[in-house]
């Protein structure tokens, strides 16, 4: 398939990986950010073909897999609402809360609808002038201005039954949590395609500034992931640190202008609490004052009730990059895609399910 | 007669019978379901394959076919899968208040159209309707009778090590071309559905060969979990080769966009066939010349390695297990 194919040239693999293996380096540790590759990594073996000069560490890039038991537990109480419909991406149905899941409360009557953009959403609010319709905004920078651009559109419209449940999570913010946390020693780190494409490669530049490694935003495609590898093994080699874009095809240095203006019109930075790492600073989007109407929390009454983690379930420490699921004494047995105990099991992108669905015996490593 | 199914089409009285006449046996009519017995009485000699099967498709039409010609094809299919001659299906309807009759007889007249191509006849059925609500416009139950002929002994648990695995043609047409038809996604495909009767492919197969192991038709689940199926009952291993395996351009950009793996994608009209090594290239060849089969290809083989598992070899010369489809497919977020 034209511009596909390309990327995807298993002669020109062949080489890129003979080149990263003719490096000096041995062990090198670097984390893809990002779900969607490590999706990629798994499903393409590159975790094999690299081992053992490079071995690579998946981080927190899965929006559904880092959203917090407590915030699952909110769209859960949402639901239950018999004025509400709630609309959510796919990937959110099956992930467990501390006491439910949003298709368990489908299946107690709920009217629970999967949507594959905020704009279905929006065309479900107008069809139901009678009901409540609460949109789930998960994602990253990526999704957000999508979202904003729904509730631009519903206010220009006047549409007064959409709501937002804003859980968006932002990238630069929690890589710096990683750094600053100590918990893992990373030589270089493939930094996502797709939310770059919105922010650019600017706000990365404290990566190699403050904490001394470099960064390469990668695309999907095998060959994107091995230049990648292999860009951060020149850096490292050359010990010049910096922030470098392999996937150009997909992301210039300054971003989307346009889709950063829609954002930072509808939202505002705010804390936000994350699976695994809990609050960070400015690492989250909520609504701005102007746009309280159409945000959800501050719309409904949701009672709260604690929020409670699964036992044995290391999603927080996978998230860190500190543990694999092949570390997760559930991973496979107790925990599997059917009867998902943790998030990362249940989203596409997240790394349990991952290693589940490509094999983690002999390829996860 | 009205444009709409009423409750009283399936009461029993005159409406039920008018139905039965003016549409069911004037599409279907064969001598055995003209008597309109309880039972339908034949004589059959051999042994014998039994199958059912219901269809709760939505849409009920799509593009390269409709549920009257799955429920055909579905039933006759999983007939020839066990390597028998399909001969009589039976039909059940259960169609909601309210539901158009010319959709009805659009389907009927699509389920005849079928069972001729196939060369089986309906010879017994019934038809209920339900108040509106209580199903979605239309389901369609099917079961069929065909016999097996002497010396073939197909069975997903007799694959055996050194077998070659042949796929049928490119998969992932059916579980696309309905996906896209859905309500949500736009998408503007001339994809068709490959919704095909497969007896006669596997009738040509059995003549060039009757060392054929397992045949199974990767629906629900696709490829990948019929594999897997393959794999477990038989207590063998699987190795396939990625590249080997047909993928229509427009199914593979379909599933590039919506983060599917069209391994896992359903299939109405294809087959995997498990062979003994020295028949498999003979196998192949007359299936290539069967119009069900022109892309037929040998895509990987039965090995001792890894008992129960399925694996890959990617076009980088790496390889991953494949598991079996768990959960329904969901499109990703980003």
């Amino acid at each position: 398939m034209k511009f596909l194919d390309e990327y995807r040239d298993p002669e020109l693999a062949k080489r890129l990986v003979e080149r990263i293996h003719s490096h000096s380096f041995h062990g090198l540790r670097l984390m893809e950010f990002c779900g969607g590759h490590t999706v990629a990594i798994m499903k393409y073996g590159l975790r094999q073909l690299l081992f053992p000069q490079v071995e690579l560490l998946s981080g927190p890039g899965c929006p559904v897999c880092v959203t917090a038991n407590a915030d699952i537990d909110k769209a859960i109480a949402l639901a239950k609402k018999p004025e509400i419909i709630l609309t959510t991406f796919g990937d959110m149905l099956k992930v467990p809360g501390s006491y439910s899941s949003l298709q368990k409360v489908r299946a107690d009557g709920g009217d629970v609808r999967i949507v594959y953009s905020a704009q279905d959403a929006l065309a479900i609010a107008q069809g139901n002038p009678d009901k409540k319709i609460v949109f789930l905004g998960i994602g990253f920078e990526t999704t957000a201005p999508t979202i904003a651009a729904s509730i631009l559109e519903a206010k220009n419209r006047k549409i007064k039954n959409y709501y937002v449940l804003s859980l968006h999570k932002l990238c630069p913010p929690v890589i710096k949590a990683l750094l600053d946390s100590g918990e893992i020693k990373l030589d270089g780190i493939i930094l996502p395609g797709h939310v770059s494409a919105i922010i650019g490669s600017y706000p990365y530049e404290f990566i190699p500034r403050d904490y001394g490694i470099g960064g390469v935003v990668a695309g999907f495609e095998p060959l994107d992931i091995l230049l990648t590898v292999e860009m951060l093994i020149a850096q490292i080699e050359n010990r010049k640190p910096t922030i470098e874009i392999a996937y150009r095809r997909g992301v210039k240095p300054e971003g989307n202008k346009k889709a950063r203006e829609i954002m930072e019109t509808v939202f505002e930075i705010t804390e936000a609490n994350w699976r695994g790492l809990g609050r960070v600073l400015a690492s989250g989007l909520t609504l701005k004052r102007e746009y309280q109407d159409f945000n959800a929390e501050a719309s409904f009454v949701l009672e709260a009730i604690p929020a409670k983690e699964p036992d044995g379930c290391v999603c927080g420490e996978i998230l860190r990059g500190i543990k694999t699921p092949l570390n997760c004494k559930l991973f496979g047995s107790y925990c599997t895609p059917e009867q998902p105990v943790g998030p990362c099991m249940v989203s596409s992108e997240g790394s349990c399910a991952a290693y589940y669905l490509y094999g983690g015996e002999n390829n996860g490593r | 007669m009205d444009d709409k199914i009423l409750l009283a089409h399936g009461s029993g009285g005159k409406l039920t019978h008018d139905l039965i006449k003016n549409l069911l046996l004037k599409e279907l009519g064969n001598p055995c379901l003209n008597l309109l017995d309880d039972a339908a009485t034949f004589t059959l000699n051999g042994r014998i394959a039994f199958t059912t099967d219901s269809y709760v498709v939505s849409p009920l039409f799509f593009p390269g076919g409709d549920i009257g010609k799955l429920a055909v094809c579905g039933t006759v299919n999983d007939l020839s899968m066990v390597g028998a001659i399909p001969k009589y299906v039976s039909l059940s309807l259960i169609i909601e208040e309210g539901f158009l009759f010319p959709d009805l007889k659009k389907i009927i007249s699509s389920i005849h159209t079928t069972a001729q191509e196939a060369g089986v006849k309906v010879v017994t059925g019934d038809t209920k309707v339900v108040n509106r609500g209580s199903a979605d416009k239309l389901f369609i139950n099917t079961a069929g009778i065909g016999i097996i002929p002497d010396g073939v002994e197909i069975s997903g648990s007799h694959a055996k090590t050194g077998d070659k695995i042949i796929l049928s043609g490119p998969i992932g047409d059916h579980g696309i071309a309905i996906l896209c038809q859905r309500e949500g996604l736009k998408f503007e495909t001339s994809l068709e559905s490959d919704c095909a009767p497969l007896n006669k492919l596997v009738a040509d197969m059995l003549e060039a060969s009757n060392k054929i192991h397992a045949l199974r038709d990767p629906t629900r689940g696709g490829l990948a979990s019929t594999l897997n199926e393959f794999a477990e009952s038989s207590k063998v291993g699987i190795t396939i080769e990625e590249d080997k395996i047909p993928v229509r351009d427009t199914v593979r950009a379909a599933c590039e966009l919506l983060g599917f793996d069209p391994l896992y994608v359903a299939n109405e009209g294809k087959l995997v066939a498990v062979v003994d090594s020295h028949a498999a290239e003979k196998v192949l060849s007359k299936m290539q010349k069967n119009e069900q089969g022109t892309q037929a290809a040998i895509i990987g083989e039965v090995v001792a390695d890894h008992p129960g598992k399925v694996v890959i070899k990617t076009q980088f010369g790496s390889s991953r297990i494949i598991s079996m489809l768990a959960g329904e497919l969901l499109p990703r977020i980003c």
